[in-house]
């Protein structure tokens, strides 16, 4: 079957040492009540020995089961190895038996996981889980095991580790939690690092940071990391080589810069291509992969990429195996020869978008449509327990923001959790009241509104909400869903009306009408956004909130709700105001953006203005941060970090809310809070050294 | 960690007042007092004055808001008054009873949690294998099967297989553990049991969920061996709910002992609050109510304790 480039496949030729770990045709099932899903299927990849190796694709395309069957982790008993080999230090993992592997773990190989907040046993203190795998595996005795644990949190740059220590995770913050995870994982010097989407969970400056410290750790250790990951611009920030997998496959794999730059294979190409990207002018539309991946539980018998692919040919319903282009660069496409550059890539069909356009002018008229003025939303907290002595503090969730958003155009918001964004978009809605401050829509005042009132402009105000699989009830159908809301204000006449209407909604929104006899649960995460947004179209609404709306979705996915959004924003007249934290989307999709900071807003402008010419130290930093997927852009620029972690809401810092992280900061920001000021025609700023 | 426990120390005395109240009211709002059940109980003609003396004697011809002020006042000064029926003291006829049912309570309490725990461990760790189901069959019965009718059943076949019968007086453990524990094991075998089935249950669930915790896989992940990743990593989270059971179960137990009681035909505490009902005694009534009260108070209590020292996150009051 499928070959990897390791060096025992005899068409690679052999460069650098014997592999560390050598994953050979491996093969994994799991049994569940449906039936028998492939998740890993003729799976191979080499790493060697104090190598970055990344394995990039989309949710359940199996390359976390690949990860967690090496380190022989897998569910039992649903998980199945069905065949193949994990070749590691000369031994065969899948041969060992519980207690040869349980040997291994910890000592030669560790793993780090995707979710710092519940990776650690809360109970236990961090020293004791540090210090575990130095007693178990290397007999160290209480001293020695504290010192070498001391050792490593300082190597991950916890500073004061003698005391945190004895404390708990909860007392850590996440990207705190993650270093922990790194430092029990560097304990006991392992050969080889598994890091499973290691920085998913956490803020941009925050995930710039720790990708920093395990490149640098790795590189300085002289340990070999594979990173598995679906981001591309984490890829291109790390790795020496890549491997690209779909639908249980290995698509391509090779040296980061000949994936990145001279990609061979039609996924990979489209995966690149439907990424927005900071570093390029933005196009049009995005490009997208249409369709969804083959469902594992029963694969096509052809490649499996061509029901989606636009260059599939006759021969691609025979299964292509992974074959060596060039020199260490492999495709598993029949076509791969012919991939070999842009003119290609429009032969094939996988240009979709036009040439980099700018965006037809809007309806724009000047005239806002939402006014925000010196909105405040607190919080009352209790800190401690019980009823009494209880200490009551308050976050300022959102403190004196103003803003305006006009007629059909998209403001951006973005920020680092805790910023307040979405406490700003709940309370447009209604679902916060707001503390102070008034929010005019269409000549309304959203803050003292009357439920009458209310009940009139909910229908003008939606929202679209960031998780598609919690947000639509389960028990209700698709067609039920979208026409609730129809009900509940009356705007359709009878029932066969509202069924018109949703059959039509569906079609807007690029599902098909018997659709709407299903369940949520039988739709994929990209069909139930679709369902979200039609929902809240359902109202014939002019201004959306899209709170992270696309953030949970896969890449290729994530391409075909954007254009959707702007498709429907063309055709309907609607006004949105996008919530994201990733900058690339929001730059796409947003006319105007506003960075956010701890409740304060740091600076709004033209999306163009903000992206080339960034006035704010904050929206330097996050921009600094936000991985680019191009290994040449990654390694030229210098690794700008912002340091530190973001302040407690509870105990904002005093004056400027960014001084403490601030590279700028001098005695006078601690003095007051910074005016937003407009220092450019529409560009405005809030800090003092402007 | 201290402000914590005089917290949750404090918070116990508004359910205790609420408590009084609540069971003060309730007497005097059913029809019938103690004068008329003990003097016309049989069908004796007595007349109004005789009752009204009586009613007198016992306070109870006092407007209500005094003799709740009476009542509560005595209560804080340790004075529970006397029994209406009996002449004495509500404390002397607590005290002489619950020896007995608190040692009952607490070996089921012991017998359950000795059953319960390793049980559900064994259980969960050997899921849908026939350890198992046997055990979860067990828990099941436990469940189903009225801890008196299994009490009905021990004796009877202690009578028909040994022709032997606990004795049924009670002695004091310290006195003669033989005779008291020969006496007092069998209840509290037949409660315990019925209480094991909802810690086994407890155990069981807790741990296999705890189990999936990305944690558990982290600590695997790390070679731990895999009796401590049970015993250390997923045991100490796991026993929080459990604790909780047991805890509630405990505070069930000593009010709910009344049926075990008449089939074992034990002088407890029980048995009086019967008694005391039947014959519609205020102050008993009363006594016993808050007692009962109480312990729940102090078992949550020690529950609410025993999570700070089990869940650090209580006890530094995190997030």
């Amino acid at each position: 079957m499928q070959a990897g480039l390791g060096s025992h496949s005899g068409a690679t030729s052999e460069s650098g040492p014997a592999p560390l770990l050598d994953v050979r045709d491996l093969r994994v099932h799991f049994v569940t009540s449906r039936g028998v899903v492939r998740a890993v299927d003729g799976v191979s990849y080499a790493v060697r020995p104090g190598e970055i190796v990344a394995v990039v694709g989309e949710s359940g395309c199996g390359k976390s089961v690949a990860a967690l069957t090496i380190m022989r982790l897998l569910a039992k008993p649903a998980g199945r190895v069905m065949g193949g080999q994990v070749w590691f230090n000369g031994r065969d993992l899948l041969t060992l038996d519980e207690e040869e592997m349980r040997q291994l773990r910890g000592r030669e190989l560790a793993m780090i996981f995707q979710e710092p907040m519940t990776s650690l046993n809360p109970v236990l203190p961090i020293g004791l889980q540090i210090m575990e795998p130095l007693q178990i595996h290397l007999g160290y005795d209480d001293a020695r095991a504290r010192g070498r644990a001391i050792e490593v949190l300082g190597l991950v740059g916890i500073s004061d580790a003698e005391r945190r220590l004895d404390q708990y995770p909860h007392q850590f913050s996440g990207g705190m939690r993650q270093r922990v995870m790194i430092a029990i994982a560097l304990a006991c010097n392992p050969k080889l690092i598994i890091a499973d989407e290691p920085t998913t969970a956490l803020d941009v400056t925050i995930q710039a940071q720790i990708l920093e410290l395990m490149k640098d750790l790795c590189r300085r250790l002289g340990i070999a990391l594979v990173v598995i990951t679906h981001n591309l611009g984490i890829v291109a920030r790390y790795a020496d080589r890549v491997n690209v997998m779909y639908a249980a496959r290995m698509v391509e794999q090779g040296e980061a810069d000949d994936v990145f730059n001279r990609p061979r294979h039609p996924y990979t190409v489209g995966l690149m291509r439907s990424v927005p990207r900071l570093d390029r002018p933005r196009g049009a539309r995005l490009e997208t992969i249409e369709g969804l991946p083959p469902n594992l539980l029963d694969p096509p018998a052809s490649c499996r990429f061509a029901p989606r692919c636009p260059g599939r040919q006759e021969r691609c319903a025979a299964d292509p195996a992974l074959v060596e282009i060039e020199p260490g660069h492999g495709s598993a496409c029949f076509r791969a020869s012919e991939l070999t550059g842009e003119d290609s890539y429009r032969h094939f069909g996988l240009v979709t978008a036009g040439p980099a356009a700018t965006r037809g002018a809007r309806a724009d008229d000047g005239a806002p449509v939402l006014a925000v003025r010196n909105l405040k939303k607190y919080f009352t907290i209790t800190k401690g327990l019980g009823l009494f002595g209880g200490t009551k503090a308050t976050v300022r969730a959102v403190d004196d923001v103003s803003f305006e958003i006009r007629r059909g155009e998209t403001l951006g918001l973005v920020g680092e959790s805790g910023c307040g964004k979405t406490t700003v978009g709940r309370t447009l809605l209604r679902l916060e009241q707001a503390t102070a401050g008034e929010i005019v829509f269409e000549g309304s005042d959203l803050v003292a509104a009357d439920q009458a009132e209310m009940a009139r402009l909910r229908q003008k105000i939606q929202v679209i909400f960031q998780d598609p699989y919690s947000s639509l009830n389960p028990r209700m159908t698709v067609g039920e869903i979208i026409g609730e809301p129809m009900h509940v204000h009356k705007i359709e006449p009878d029932a066969a009306a509202v069924k018109a209407r949703v059959a039509d909604l569906l079609g807007q929104v690029g599902l098909f009408p018997y659709m709407a006899e299903r369940y949520p649960h039988e739709l994929s995460g990209g069909q139930r956004q679709r369902v979200g947004i039609a929902r809240a179209l359902a109202m014939k609404p002019t201004f959306i909130v899209c709170d992270e709306a696309v953030s949970a979705l896969d890449v290729s996915i994530q391409g075909q709700i954007i254009n959707l959004l702007e498709d429907l924003q063309r055709q309907h007249g609607l006004t949105y105001l996008f919530i994201a934290h990733d900058l690339a989307v929001v730059r796409h999709i947003s006319d105007r953006i506003m960075v956010m900071y701890l409740g304060r807003v740091m600076e709004i402008a033209d999306r163009d203005t903000l992206y080339a010419d960034p006035l704010h130290p904050y929206t330097k930093a996050l921009l600094d941060a936000a991985p680019v997927p191009d290994p040449a852009v990654e390694r030229a620029r210098a690794p700008r970090l912002l340091g530190g972690e973001l302040p407690s809401p509870l105990t904002p810092p005093k004056g400027c809310v960014f001084h403490t992280r601030c590279t700028l900061a001098s005695a006078e920001c601690s003095a007051d809070v910074p005016k937003l000021r407009e220092i450019r025609p529409g560009h405005h700023a809030a800090c003092i050294k402007i | 960690m201290l402000r914590y426990m005089i917290q949750r120390m404090l918070l116990m005395l508004p359910t205790l007042l609420g408590v009084a109240l609540l069971v003060f009211f309730m007497l005097r709002v059913m029809p019938g007092d103690i004068v008329e059940l003990k003097l016309r109980a049989d069908g004796a003609s007595v007349s109004e004055d005789v009752l009204n003396q009586e009613r007198a004697r016992l306070g109870l011809d006092k407007p209500l808001h005094v003799q709740l002020a009476t009542w509560l006042g005595g209560m804080l000064v340790g004075d529970m008054g006397l029994s209406m029926w009996t002449g004495q003291p509500v404390a002397h006829e607590i005290a002489i009873r619950l020896e007995l049912s608190l040692q009952v309570s607490f070996m089921a309490t012991l017998i359950a949690v000795l059953i319960s725990i390793p049980a559900g461990t064994v259980a969960a760790l050997f899921k849908d294998t026939w350890i198992d189901y046997i055990v979860r069959v067990l828990a099941i019965a436990g469940l189903a099967v009225p801890s008196f009718w299994l009490g009905m059943i021990t004796i009877l076949s202690l009578l028909t297989l040994f022709s032997w019968l606990p004795p049924i007086t009670f002695t004091p453990f310290l006195q003669d553990p033989g005779a008291n524990l020969a006496q007092l094991i069998w209840p509290a075998l037949a409660v315990g049991y019925r209480y094991s089935a909802v810690a086994t249950r407890m155990t069981r669930s807790a741990l296999l969920e705890v189990l999936r915790e990305d944690y558990i896989r982290t600590a695997r992940a790390k070679g731990v061996f895999e009796r401590l990743v049970v015993a250390r990593h997923a045991m100490r989270n796991a026993i929080l709910p459990v604790i909780t059971v047991i805890g509630l179960e405990f505070a069930f137990l000593i009010g709910g002992l009344v049926v075990t009681e008449q089939v074992f035909n034990l002088n407890g505490i029980g048995k009086l609050f019967v008694q005391a009902v039947g014959r519609g005694d205020y102050t008993l009534i009363q006594g016993l109510v808050m007692l009962v009260a109480f312990i729940a108070v102090a078992v949550n209590f020690a529950v609410d304790i025993l999570y700070a020292v089990f869940d650090p996150r209580i006890r530094y009051g995190g997030r």
